[in-house]
């Protein structure tokens, strides 16, 4: 299949107008012995003959588990609009808003998603996205190092142990120093990571509601870290955020987190959604594109990329960040997602979804050996202690149509028989019923 | 036409000496070149700042030049209505919008620079 | 157009959620909740569906005309992988599950999809191993430059230094900088091709690197390659290749072959993927054998029985610099693009990028000045010169393009050339379309002489004339505040 317009009777008559015999005399400047070795890749096909093979493809993925899984990553209900929305193409096969007379939808609906994001975190600024919640938390750290010059974290054990791994991986090529202090009983650990504040700590990062699902109120550390000139990083679950005390309220200095669960499809992983909110007086050292409103020379309201002297294409090895593609049409999707759910309907969403934890939660407390970890308060997702290693229990669920939960021994060696589960408002109390049971008979094989 | 009553550098920086106190601003050519400024990341006071090294940035809306400590010295002032109102490097780069001043330079330095002449002859081979 | 937020009504609902099924009501302690709830929209499904269809139609894609944006690869997005990312099997589908116990196998779908990806675009640029991880160009640039630094850490060389053309796109220099490198510009010679000289001289035992684009940004393909790459190797300084201008070389050059250590590829440009107003673009990154085991993790393998596998025992790893395998959905565009295309298409989109550039080079070198006057590969360089005199600038003439009905190409990059506007039409253009817009830069260019005033005037015919940019610096509204 070939999207090329020109036929060779076109083509011939370009070739005269560049002097050219044929279409290798434009290629001369590739020196014969660099041709490719190889070039060999199977013969193109038709689209009737791709449409065939992709869909037998995704056939071969289970799609249709009942969903117990989370572990930062959630199976949220999206409303059809969105998808019709941006499958408009001249949202989708637009580039970045640089020329704004021609992109004001772009950048007005980024300029929107700015303060739906703003609203939600109870922060100044947001800027127009990051790739994902994990390179967010990493670009939050380096706005730190930016903004205090000192090059100590603390972080919670509590904060995604994937995104943990990240900011290593990112760290090595930056010479600092990363101090991670375990959860205790569930929640941040006041006493430990209060005795590590120092003046060479540039952030404390912490997460709400954290790996295990658990909600705290960090304004207690947050006042402690201001007092030694710390800033506070948090990475945020944006629906939880629609219910809970906001990072904002709590003094948080720069707030992240992953914006998949405002309308984005669990994809396999990507593309996804990181979001950064930040308070007003360090909004210089943001990483990533920003959008503003001004006037166009007739004082018509318009908006334009601002504050780009921050940026990779003019601050070059200077910049705050060396992001250029973001997640632009993710970001969309998100802003549509909160403009149609709403004030009260992100709220009703996430009461449903809390609602319907705690429902399984009692309904898992029941069984014989079970227990539910709960000396502290949790959302849509909560820790599950069972008789058996979780990763064993999870493998004979998927067996009888479940994914039961994730295997917190993956990432925490010492919780083998731990498995973290998660319940939206996608889960009827007919399916949530089914897990119970169908765990306690696995669980008396 | 460049003032004659100082010195500058290669990289658009001027200085004026005032008595023991030098004044450091940019010239008229690195504010046109810029375009209007929104922003200057001024030095702190009691910075100490060695020849040639960067000292701050300062931004318009598409682009953004480091600026470089003309000569060295310890930072006693900084004109902070820039702060708000960056755009006096535009209006005035000679007056208004000096950027600091500095003490404990060596006049050796300041004489090395480039006189009026010397900068406008620089600029007619850019 | 109204902000959205000025279309709300109170008590306005848009979608409708079930009613709760579950005999259980929980509060949560009112310590943990916000005091005031988020002022979110207040709208119905159709408040919502028409502000968004306005906004979509004060925008301008691949699909409504011509885009000739130099260094973007702004093609035409088949819509035939639109369809194929949406498939249930696909989108659906929660990244942790092959990290369950037999999740793998309920998933052999997706890692067949990035397994054969990774394949594939090491066949095409010559490389031996990819990873489909990193999530954009810039993304792969940093995850290229870890991987280079952590080679030199395992050979316990001490470099800290990387090279880079002065043409160079800033994600070069800003991701090396991250990467824990300093940076040495390289100058371009008045031929518009990077100074060997010079860079020889700058070359030494602290390279760590030295990063090029090739064709580079002036459309203009490297004579030296075969040298650089000796000079690099003599240090055991490693070649990186910034594969954004792969469009114009497809089937007729491989970086791999050319002794190019590490690179990355930009799916959206290249691979047909959609821009998406900014993102999500995917930027996979391509290694010779020696840096296969620094590769961030996890990496899929085919085992002999056919099924593939996440696989995590790669000890010297940089580690993860994405939380799971990368764009997925993004990814999956660009497989079927290339299996649409195959080895013969891909030569034809690569020969046709060539031509339209040179064409639209040719047809305007009598109007507009050409810095470089030579064969170009997919993209040119032309600048506002000849209408300099008449105090039009490359902004002018792209906001004039505007009112013709076309998106102005790139203006003001390359750096190292002074008005520039680079043009790159790819392959999916027609000849019509490129002779319509041929005939709308002519018109300019004329119009620059009999009317100036007009062109600085430009746009008048968009949504907006020009935006106050210094006010926008300066108000920082950035959110709406009611």
């Amino acid at each position: 299949m070939s999207y090329i317009s020109n036929t060779d009777k076109q083509r011939r008559s370009m070739l005269d107008t560049c002097g050219a015999g044929s279409v290798d005399d434009l290629f001369t400047d590739i020196p014969a012995n660099l041709r490719p070795k190889s070039f060999c890749l199977p013969k193109g096909k038709s689209e009737l003959e791709v449409a065939s093979f992709f869909d037998t493809l995704s056939k071969k993925n289970y799609s249709n588990l009942v969903n117990f899984v989370g572990g930062g990553f959630y199976d949220h209900f999206i409303p059809s609009a969105i998808d019709a929305i941006v499958s408009r193409s001249e949202f989708y096969t637009a580039y970045t808003p640089y020329q704004p007379e021609l992109s004001q939808g772009t950048l007005q609906a980024i300029y929107e998603y700015q303060t739906d994001i703003c609203r939600l975190t109870g922060l100044d600024v947001s800027n127009a996205s990051l790739y994902d919640g994990g390179t967010a938390l990493y670009e939050a750290c380096q706005m730190a190092i930016h903004a205090t010059d000192r090059r100590k974290f603390i972080v919670d054990g509590g904060v995604n142990p994937i995104y943990r791994k990240m900011l290593n991986s990112y760290a090595v090529n930056l010479s600092i120093e990363i101090v991670e202090v375990p959860v205790s009983h569930g929640q941040s650990d006041r006493t430990n990571i209060t005795a590590l504040l120092d003046e060479n700590t540039g952030a404390l990062v912490i997460q709400n509601p954290n790996f295990f699902g658990v909600i705290d109120d960090h304004t207690d550390i947050v006042k402690k870290c201001h007092e030694l000139g710390i800033l506070v990083i948090q990475s945020v679950y944006p629906m939880a955020l629609s219910l809970l005390k906001t990072p904002g309220e709590m003094g948080v200095d720069i707030a992240t987190g992953e914006g998949q669960s405002l309308g984005i499809p669990l994809s396999f992983g990507g593309p996804y959604l990181g979001f950064m909110a930040v308070k007003k007086e360090i909004v210089r050292k943001m990483p990533g594109r920003i959008v503003a409103r001004t006037l166009d020379t007739n004082g018509r309201e318009g908006f334009v990329l601002s504050l780009q002297a921050r940026e990779q294409h003019i601050r070059r090895e200077k910049a705050t960040s060396n992001i250029c593609s973001n997640e632009a049409l993710c970001a969309l999707r998100a802003h549509i997602y909160m403009s149609i759910m709403g004030k009260e309907g992100l709220r009703e969403c996430a009461q449903l979804c809390v609602d319907k934890a705690h429902y399984a939660i009692q309904r898992l407390n029941a069984i014989p050996g079970v227990k539910v970890m709960d000396s502290s308060p949790t959302f849509n997702e909560f820790t599950v202690r069972l008789p058996i290693d979780a990763g064993e229990c999870v493998g004979r669920m998927i067996d009888k149509g479940f994914a039961a939960g994730f295997p917190l021994g993956r990432y925490y060696p010492d919780m083998e028989n731990y498995l973290l589960v998660a319940v939206t408002e996608k889960r009827t109390k007919h399916e949530i019923g089914l897990f119970a049971e169908t765990l306690e008979e696995i669980l008396c094989q | 036409m460049n003032p004659t009553d100082r010195r500058y550098t290669e990289t658009h920086e001027w200085v004026k000496l005032e008595g023991s106190v030098a004044v450091i601003g940019i010239t008229d050519h690195a504010q046109d070149a810029l375009g209007d400024i929104t922003f200057i990341e001024l030095p702190k006071k009691g910075a100490i700042l060695k020849k040639g090294r960067e000292f701050g940035v300062v931004e318009s809306v598409k682009a953004a030049s480091d600026l470089f400590a003309p000569i060295s010295g310890t930072v006693t002032e900084i004109n902070e209505s820039l702060e708000t109102a960056p755009e006096a490097i535009n209006s005035d780069a000679y007056g208004e919008g000096w950027i600091y001043k500095c003490t404990g330079f060596k006049k050796e330095e300041y004489d090395s620079l480039l006189d009026a002449k010397s900068y406008e002859a620089l600029l007619e081979k850019e | 157009m109204s902000i959205i937020f000025k279309k709300s009504i109170e008590g306005r609902h848009g979608v409708s959620l079930p009613e709760s099924d579950v005999p259980v009501s929980h509060s949560i302690s009112e310590k943990y909740l916000r005091t005031k709830k988020a002022e979110l929209p207040e709208l119905s499904e159709l408040d919502v569906v028409r502000h968004f269809t306005e906004l979509s139609r004060k925008n301008y894609g691949v699909d409504t005309n011509f885009y000739p944006l130099g260094s973007c690869t702004m093609k035409y997005n088949p819509k035939i992988t639109e369809k194929i990312a949406s498939l249930d099997g696909f989108s659906s589908l929660h990244p942790l599950l092959p990290q369950l116990r037999r999740g793998g196998m309920l998933t052999q779908g997706a890692l067949s999809v990035v397994y054969e990806l990774e394949k594939q675009l090491s066949e095409i640029t010559g490389m031996d191993a990819f990873t489909a991880h990193p999530m954009a160009g810039a993304h792969g640039e940093l995850t290229g430059m870890m991987i280079i630094a952590a080679y030199h850490r395992y050979k316990k060389n001490n470099k800290t230094e990387v090279l880079i053309p002065d043409e160079a796109h800033g994600t070069n220099p800003s991701s090396a900088a991250i990467a824990g490198f300093d940076i040495k510009s390289v100058p371009t010679t008045s031929n518009g091709t990077l100074d060997i000289d010079k860079l020889e001289s700058l070359v030494n035992e602290k390279t760590a690197a030295i990063m090029l684009t090739n064709p580079n940004t002036l459309g203009l393909f490297n004579p030296y390659i075969e040298k650089i790459a000796a000079i690099a190797h003599k240090y055991d300084a490693q070649l990186y290749y910034d594969g954004a201008n792969l469009n114009a070389i497809l089937g007729k050059f491989r970086p791999g072959d050319a002794n190019f250590d590490v690179m990355h590829i930009n799916l959206h440009k290249t691979f047909g993927t959609p821009h998406g107003g900014g993102g999500p673009g995917a930027g996979p990154v391509g290694v010779k054998k020696h840096l296969e085991k620094f590769l961030p993790i996890s990496r899929i393998t085919k085992r002999s029985d056919g099924t593939y596998a996440l696989d995590y025992d790669y000890p010297e790893s940089i580690g993860y610099i994405s939380p799971f395998y990368g764009n997925f959905g993004v990814c999956l565009k660009a497989y079927a693009y290339i299996l649409l295309h195959g080895a013969e298409g891909l030569k034809e989109v690569s020969e046709n990028a060539v031509l339209n550039a040179n064409y639209v080079l040719h047809s305007l070198k009598d109007s507009f000045h050409v810095p470089y006057m030579k064969t170009c590969m997919h993209e040119c360089v032309i600048t506002s010169k000849n209408q300099g005199e008449k105090g039009i600038h490359a902004l002018d003439i792209a906001k004039a393009l505007i009112d013709k009905g076309y998106h102005p190409p790139t203006i003001y990059f390359p750096l190292i050339v002074k008005e520039a506007m680079m043009i790159e039409p790819t392959e999916t253009e027609s000849k019509e379309t490129l002779d319509a817009f041929i005939s709308a830069m002519k018109e300019i260019a004329q119009e620059s002489q009999t009317d100036p005033e007009k062109i600085r005037n430009a746009p008048q015919k968009a949504c907006v004339t020009r935006l106050d940019e210094t006010k926008a610096v300066k108000d920082m509204d950035f959110s709406f505040h009611g």
